[in-house]
């Protein structure tokens, strides 16, 4: 099993997907110009990890800023997630929020609306 | 023609203006001037909530200004220029941004804006959703949320204008406000 990882820049997230361990982990900020092309590795290996996913798989996002042009690739991102927890395995998104950003913690809560998996809204501090 | 410089500095300075720029939107540029807003939003101590706030709003309102002269401008230098303009007023922050846009897409952004600035704020949040669902990804991942999102968080109408320019440009400006 394989452990991959993007380190994150000014504008872009550092992903952190350990597959022998079922653990994905976005981190940083969200806030490229073009998404697509920054997401595509990730729902890549989302589709490869869907073929043969650990029992348990724990996802992390733990974002500071995120823009419009990511949330539909975090969507995307999900929808991977959707299907490798239909497939068998108990998929939970933690989705991380300072404790006074509402903005943050209502973007979470519109995933959480849309996907059909368990969520956690995790606080924490500033 | 000699321009008066001063008086550009002095409306400026009366309309507390903070940063400005005029010119070709990359992409280096905005990385640039999301540092600068970043550290110059540290140094008024704001409160983590309105900073962060300026900051996304601030995004969403600069790479709108990106994709958009990406998209119309291949034929004419001169749109490819934009201008925009951050200020502070008591305690609200004014973003206002300014495009050349093609007389014949008026229209329908015009209807755009104007469906976003019938909606409450709960009809804002179902309509981010449909359209973050349902809604066609463009090639550079815009996909229209943009302005839903910048209505959603500063709670405000979006108000904007096209100053007609010739008879195939026009010069659209959104002025956005994010109050404390």
């Amino acid at each position: 099993m394989e452990k991959i990882s993007i380190e994150g820049t000014p504008k872009t997230p550092t992903i952190t997907f350990d597959t022998g361990k079922g653990f994905l982990e976005i981190k940083g900020r969200s806030i490229p110009e073009n998404s697509i092309e920054f997401y595509k590795p990730l729902v890549d290996w989302l589709e490869k990890y869907s073929s043969k996913p650990q029992s348990v798989t724990s996802v992390n996002i733990q974002l500071e800023y995120f823009n419009t042009s990511s949330s539909k690739c975090i969507l995307d991102v999900f929808k991977k997630l959707e299907a490798i927890n239909k497939g068998g395995s108990a998929v939970t998104i933690n989705w991380y929020y300072e404790e006074d950003d509402e903005d943050m913690l209502e973007a979470g809560e519109d995933y959480q609306a849309i996907i059909n998996v368990p969520f956690k809204m995790v606080q924490v501090a500033e | 023609m000699m321009l008066n410089i001063y008086e550009f500095y002095d409306k400026m300075e009366r309309n507390n203006i903070m940063l400005s720029f005029k010119g070709d939107i990359t992409s280096e540029l905005l990385t640039s001037v999301l540092q600068i807003m970043e550290s110059k939003l540290d140094t008024l101590q704001e409160e983590p909530k309105i900073k962060k706030k300026v900051y996304n709003v601030l995004v969403e309102c600069l790479q709108n200004l990106y994709h958009h002269l990406d998209e119309v401008s291949q034929e004419n230098d001169k749109i490819r220029s934009a201008i925009f303009m951050i200020g502070k007023i008591d305690n609200s922050y004014n973003i206002i941004t300014g495009n050349y846009i093609k007389n014949t897409n008026i229209e329908s952004l015009k209807k755009r804006l104007e469906d976003i600035n019938i909606l409450t704020k709960e009809e804002l949040k179902e309509y981010y959703k449909l359209v973050l669902n349902n809604g066609e990804m463009s090639m550079k991942g815009g996909g229209g949320l943009g302005m839903i999102d910048i209505a959603r968080k500063t709670g405000q109408k979006l108000n904007f204008d096209f100053a007609p320019v010739d008879d195939k440009y026009s010069f659209f400006s959104l002025n956005i406000k994010i109050s404390q």
